[in-house]
């Protein structure tokens, strides 16, 4: 167990960042891919955060504020609009929402 | 020790993004997500980012993951609305295969910035000195964000009604 440097955070924070592409391309639950987008949202931010850290600049840490308070946002419309679907469709498969389809 | 906590936050936060996404019923992903979530705050707070070990805590793991349980809650679904088709073997590997590609990548171009940590004041990170840049150099992006929150909330509340 040697000393960590910036590579062990950015490679968890890309890590993070693809388990979170995996949810939104492989699941069909809209609950579960709005869950990814938000877990990817995080993994970005540790970059941020990391990068301010390891430059000694606080700039990371403000866009990583401004990150948090758009996935605030992001939530509560995303959340609204599940809601929404749930109550004129009733489901939150993204594969039963053809209506442009068919 | 330093490396240590940061093993157990990394296994942590990877091992509930894992499950979260792999987890057919969202209540249990949802738990999960706020394991990483607050895993994830441990490292914000081992980087000496203390203001945003603290929204992580408040904001991510507090309020945005009880608005996703809340709704998940809500809805209710049953085992039949939960039913996903399965996902082909070959697909998982060949995105694997393009991720790791661009995990590897994403490391390597940032290989000019210093590798390891030098020392920082006791300012760097605090509530004060990231309000001070907040309303400083960052002071137009700030108003902005207040007021893409404030568009948000009436968003919310139209989607909301019933009848628009």
């Amino acid at each position: 167990v040697g000393e960590i440097t910036i590579h062990h955070y950015l490679y968890l924070s890309a890590i993070l960042f693809f388990i979170g592409v995996f949810g939104v391309l492989f699941r069909r639950n809209l609950i579960v891919m709005f869950m990814s987008i938000e877990l990817m949202l995080n993994a970005v931010n540790l970059s941020f955060v990391t990068f301010a850290r390891y430059s000694s600049t606080m700039d990371g840490l403000v866009i990583a504020f401004f990150v948090m308070a758009l996935a605030a946002a992001e939530a509560g419309i995303g959340l609204a609009i599940l809601v929404m679907l749930f109550r004129n469709r009733t489901t939150v498969q993204a594969d039963d929402l053809t209506l442009m389809r068919d | 020790m330093q490396a240590l906590m940061f093993y157990i936050f990394a296994v942590l936060s990877v091992a509930g993004a894992v499950v979260m996404v792999s987890r057919k019923n969202p209540l249990s992903g949802a738990f999960a997500l706020v394991v990483s979530l607050v895993a994830l705050a441990g490292l914000f707070a081992m980087l000496s980012a203390e203001f945003i070990f603290i929204l992580q805590i408040l904001v991510y793991a507090g309020a945005i993951m009880v608005l996703v349980i809340f709704t998940i809650m809500l809805l209710n679904l049953d085992e039949k609305e939960l039913h996903e088709a399965r996902v082909g073997k070959l697909q998982v590997f060949i995105l694997l295969a393009v991720c790791a590609v661009c995990v590897v990548g994403f490391v390597n171009v940032f290989s000019h910035i210093p590798a390891v940590v030098t020392a920082v004041g006791p300012d760097f990170g605090s509530i004060e000195g990231v309000g001070r840049e907040m309303l400083g150099d960052y002071l137009y992006p700030f108003e902005v964000i207040s007021l893409v929150l404030l568009v948000a909330i009436v968003g919310v509340v139209l989607l909301a009604k019933k009848v628009i």
